[in-house]
């Protein structure tokens, strides 16, 4: 099977809509070689800008370009586009509404190596607090290819979020995406899985695996966190009765928190957050850490196993 | 500084560069490049500056270190274990799952390390509160930091920078490893921080520029900083990214990726040495 990373997706799409839309441009915080924009330097030098280690006058320059008609994407690690640039990406982005795409690499504990300093858990969680900002969280290249050329049309800012690890390409290519909308992927009566990003490809898997237990579980590909699905992620926890969420993120204030949110209001049925338990990341190899942290297939069927009891026991 | 300390830093220097290669191929990924470009700074505050006890790495009164550029904690780590902060062997753990060695320095994990940092241009700040610290518990410690050339490209440095003449820390002397280079190439392509002696010196800083691979220049300037009164002090060291190792010297390819294991061996080979 192919592996692609979705930083390296990212920096193809971005090639392409370059060459498509001469109002694109680009910018980066001396991380152009890792976020993969340095592909998109190479082709149009002139709409590339490098703000050096500058992560605050990066996401305030992108403003400066939004608001005199340019649509930039400005990237760096998550942890410094969402953390370090927070507040100028409040006041001068998302506050006067402009059309800046900043898409964030190196999300999540699959960073490996560098360690819990630079390894976001808290990036979708803060994106998803600021009005007006919609949020994405592609699980594959096919998918990322999508949802850059989407947050391009989109008017308004988008934080896309994006991996370092080369991952499974597990989405077809003919795929639909749709800013916004939540994809049944599989379909399943029993529970159902809540997922984006690296840990859709594990709900897959643990669904594959509760099959074979007679527990079927539907998976959900909830790829747009905000504006969340909020209809069909009802529809499908009314019909499956018990539910869970799997993301490669602190489950304080990310997609856990964005379907409980949504559920407790419309459909509250027992559920249960697979995600980071409140914790920084720390240095190892990627699949080490997910193992470590139970951000596994079977940590997922577990869970599922959980609610699908709590349920079925009233 | 006598000839007999200047061959005795010379052979520490050398062990700390064998070290850095050593660690970094063993965890396969890591930052040779200015990790290399710091090892007669680092190892001269190690061995020669700073009072500060491996039997006891929380003494209240130790000089503290922080190293804002954080990725280089290869040579960090090399000195605490030339030092007896923890045993040497433990350096062949750097980065992997359950080592108190982490991609970036963590004072939570590691013995010695004074600061967490990894995220640039944070650690000078704190550096400047550690100081405020000392100053305000009339305690006569000495602060060091080491920052990046292209880490003074954020705009936190230069805020840091005002803070501490603002307050007079003359017990806070910081390295600037001048090796030219960031990751997306020249630091006078990328983004150009130039002049950086003149930029420290209008935020009121004392400026001395000096050779970074040059043991008594090191010292000599170090001895300086500390006879300064009413002000920070800012060496700027020039240096060579890489240094010791002649495939990695000036090439901005290796900021962070790790040699391996034919290109350790060939490495140690040009550091010659070793303890067998
Ligand atoms: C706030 C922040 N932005 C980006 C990075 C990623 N990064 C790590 S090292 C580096 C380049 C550092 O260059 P320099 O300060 O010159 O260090 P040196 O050449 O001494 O290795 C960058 C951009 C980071 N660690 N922190
Ligand atoms: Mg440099």
């Amino acid at each position: 099977m192919t592996k692609i990373a979705t930083r390296t997706a990212y920096g193809q799409t971005l090639v392409k809509l370059g060459e498509e839309n001469p109002n694109i441009v680009v910018l980066d915080a001396d991380l152009s070689k890792s976020t993969k924009t340095a592909d998109f330097a190479k082709k149009f030098p002139e709409r590339f800008f490098n703000a050096g280690i500058a992560e605050a006058n990066l996401m305030g320059m992108s403003a400066g370009l939004a608001a005199a008609g340019k649509i930039p994407f400005a990237s760096t690690f998550a942890v410094f586009a969402t953390g370090r640039a927070f507040e100028q990406v409040r006041n001068s982005i998302a506050y006067p509404k402009l059309n800046v795409k900043v898409a964030a690499t190196h999300a999540g504990i699959t960073v490996g190596e560098d360690g819990g300093s630079h390894q976001s858990v808290e990036d979708v969680s803060l994106m998803r607090s600021l009005p007006n900002m919609t949020v994405i969280v592609p699980a594959d290249a096919v998918e990322t290819d999508k949802a850059v050329r989407a947050a391009a049309e989109h008017q308004g800012p988008v934080y896309i979020r994006l991996g370092r690890l080369d991952l499974p390409v597990i989405l077809p290519e003919d795929y639909e995406f749709k800013l916004g909308k939540a994809v049944v992927l599989r379909e399943g009566w029993d529970a159902a899985v809540f997922a984006n990003g690296t840990m859709l490809a594990l709900a897959l898997e643990a669904a594959e695996e509760l099959a074979r237990e007679g527990v079927e579980t539907a998976v959900i590909n909830v790829s747009t966190v905000k504006p969340l699905d909020t209809a069909t992620v009802a529809e499908v926890a009314r019909q499956a009765g018990a539910v869970v969420s799997a993301e490669e993120h602190s489950i304080i204030g990310g997609l856990g928190s964005a379907i409980a949110e949504a559920l407790v209001e419309n459909c509250p049925v027992p559920m249960e957050r697979v995600g980071l338990m409140d914790t920084f990341g720390e240095s190892g190899s990627p699949w080490e850490l997910m193992e470590k942290y139970g951000l596994t297939a079977a940590g997922i069927a577990a869970a599922v196993r959980r609610v699908h009891r709590r349920k079925t026991n009233g | 500084m006598n000839q007999a300390k200047v061959e005795e830093l010379s052979g520490r220097a050398r062990e700390m560069r064998r070290m850095i290669i050593e660690m970094l191929a063993a965890s396969k990924s890591g930052h040779p490049g200015g990790s290399l470009s710091a090892v007669e700074i680092v190892s001269t505050l190690y061995f020669a500056a700073m009072n500060i006890d491996p039997a006891d790495p929380h003494k209240p009164d130790r000089d503290r270190f922080v190293l804002s550029k954080g990725h280089a904690a290869p040579v960090l780590y090399a000195a605490l274990a030339e030092k007896g902060f923890f045993p040497r062997e433990e350096l062949l753990t750097l980065r992997k799952t359950g080592s108190q060695l982490q991609g970036h320095p963590d004072m939570k994990k590691t013995p010695g390390v004074d600061m967490s940092t990894g995220s640039l241009g944070q650690g000078i700040s704190a550096a400047v509160g550690m100081a405020l610290a000392g100053k305000l518990d009339k305690k006569d410690y000495r602060v060091y930091a080491l920052l990046g050339d292209g880490e003074c490209e954020e705009g936190m440095v230069w805020e840091a920078a005002m803070a501490a003449s603002h307050y007079k820390l003359d017990n806070l002397t910081a390295f600037l490893d001048y090796n030219g280079l960031q990751i997306d190439g020249p630091v006078q392509e990328v983004m150009n921080p130039t002049p950086l002696a003149e930029k420290w010196q209008a935020f009121g800083w004392e400026v001395i520029k000096i050779d970074g691979h040059d043991f008594g220049a090191i010292w000599g300037a170090l001895e300086m900083a500390g006879e300064t009164k009413g002000k920070p002090t800012m060496i700027i060291a020039r240096t060579v990214k890489g240094k010791g190792v002649s495939f990695m010297e000036n090439q901005v390819g290796w900021h962070g990726n790790a040699p391996n294991a034919e290109q350790a061996a060939q490495a140690l080979a040009e550091l010659g040495g070793g303890k067998s």
